[in-house]
C-alpha cells in the first residue's frame, strides 16, 4: 500500500508544482527533504534512546508484571472467549502493557502469539470471533504512556515543552479507546441477537 | 538488577526501532518536503477551510489526520513538516502532536495481526478502529483548544 501512496505523493507534488509554478521550489526540497531526514534520525536518537533504557530498567523492576497484573482482569472482561489463565490470555496482557510503556519492538512478538494461540480455539476459522476483534482494535487505539517519537520529533523542531501534550494525548487516546471498546461490545452484542452467527 | 546493562540493553532496543524506521522516513520526509514545497498542502488547506471555519478545526491539520491511520513514518514525517512550519509550541503543532500520539497505525496493526494467522476476513475491526481513530482527532483538538 505504501507503494501507492509515495509515488502518489511524488506524482501529486510534480503535477502541482506544474500548476502553482514551483518547479525550482521543488528541486531544491527533494535535496533539503534527504538532509533533513538525515538529521531529523540523528537528533530523535538521544532522547529515544533514553526512554527505551529507562522502560527497560523499569520493565525489570518488575513494572511490566505490575501493570500486566492490574491489566489483565479487564482485559479478561474484555475478551471473555478466552480463559484467564490460558496462554492466550497472558500473551495479550504482555502485548497491551508492552503496549502501554513504549516498549513497540517487545509488542508485536506478542501480539503475534496472542492471535496464534487466540487462532487454536477459534470456532469461525476463517473470520475472527469477537475476543479477536477486540484486541487488534485495541492494538489499534493503544495508549502509550509516552509517546516518544513524538516528544523526540518536538524536541527536534525546537519545543520549550516538549512533554507539554502528555496529559492531552492520554486523555484523547484513552477517549479513541473507549469508543472503540464500545463499538466493539455494540456490535457483538447485535450480532447475537440477531443471530447471524 | 544490573542498572546500566538495563540501561543499555533498552537503548539498544531503540536505536533497533529508529534504524528500522529510519528508511522509510527518509523516503516520506522526501516525499512530504515536496507536496510541502509544491503548494499541495497550501490547496487542501484552502480547499478544506470553509469547512473546518465552521467548528474552529485547523485545517492544516486535516492531511495529518487522514495520514496517521495508514502510515507510521509518513505522519511522522508529515508532523515533523507541521512542527517546522508553524512551531511545535504553536496551537497547530500541540493538536497536531497529540494527534499523531494517541493512536497506532490502524492498517499497519489490521494487515500484520490477521495476516499472520491467514484471515482475510476481519469484519468489524477496521470500521470501529477507523471511527477510534476519528474519535482520537476530534479530541485532539477538543483538549488542546478547550483545555
Amino acid at each position: 500500500m505504501l507503494n501507492y501512496i509515495w509515488s502518489g505523493m511524488i506524482i501529486i507534488s510534480f503535477l502541482c508544482s506544474i500548476v502553482t509554478g514551483r518547479a525550482e521550489e521543488l528541486s531544491r526540497a527533494i535535496l533539503d527533504g534527504a538532509d533533513k531526514a538525515v538529521s531529523l534520525v540523528i537528533s530523535m536518537a538521544g532522547i529515544m534512546c533514553l526512554w527505551t533504557g529507562i522502560m527497560r530498567i523499569a520493565e525489570r523492576g518488575g513494572l511490566t508484571h505490575l501493570v500486566a497484573r492490574i491489566l489483565s482482569p479487564i482485559l479478561c472482561r474484555l475478551m471473555p472467549d478466552y480463559d484467564k489463565d490460558s496462554k492466550a490470555m497472558a500473551a495479550v496482557c504482555a502485548n497491551i502493557t508492552a503496549n502501554l510503556l513504549g516498549l513497540g519492538n517487545a509488542a508485536t512478538p506478542f501480539g503475534l502469539a496472542a492471535m496464534r494461540e487466540m487462532q487454536k480455539s477459534n470456532l469461525l476459522v476463517n473470520k475472527p470471533n469477537s475476543s479477536m476483534v477486540m484486541f487488534v482494535v485495541l492494538n489499534t487505539a493503544s495508549i502509550q504512556l509516552i509517546p516518544t517519537t513524538v516528544a523526540a520529533l518536538r524536541q527536534a523542531a525546537g519545543s520549550s515543552s516538549p512533554y507539554s501534550i502528555l496529559p492531552y494525548v492520554w486523555i484523547t487516546s484513552l477517549s479513541a479507546l473507549l469508543a472503540g471498546i464500545i463499538l466493539v461490545l455494540l456490535f457483538v452484542r447485535n450480532r447475537s441477537s440477531n443471530r447471524i452467527l | 538488577m544490573d542498572l546500566f546493562d538495563s540501561f543499555t540493553d533498552g537503548a539498544k532496543e531503540g536505536l533497533k526501532t529508529l534504524t528500522s524506521i529510519a528508511p522509510s522516513l527518509f523516503g516520506l520526509i522526501i516525499a512530504v518536503s515536496m507536496l510541502e514545497a509544491s503548494g499541495f498542502f497550501d490547496i487542501l488547506t484552502k480547499l478544506f477551510t470553509p469547512v473546518c471555519e465552521i467548528v474552529g478545526f485547523p485545517p492544516e491539520v486535516l492531511p495529518l489526520g487522514l495520514m496517521r491511520p495508514v502510515t507510521g513514518s509518513g505522519s511522522f514525517a508529515m508532523l515533523d513538516s507541521i512542527l517546522r512550519k508553524y512551531g511545535a509550541d504553536s496551537i497547530i503543532g500541540k493538536i497536531a502532536s497529540v494527534m499523531a500520539g494517541s493512536t497506532e497505525t490502524t492498517f499497519y496493526a489490521v494487515t500484520v495481526y490477521f495476516g499472520s494467522i491467514g484471515i482475510k476476513k476481519t469484519g468489524f475491526t477496521i470500521p470501529a478502529a477507523l471511527a477510534a481513530d476519528s474519535i482520537s482527532m476530534i479530541m485532539a483538538f477538543l483538549t488542546i483548544k478547550y483545555l
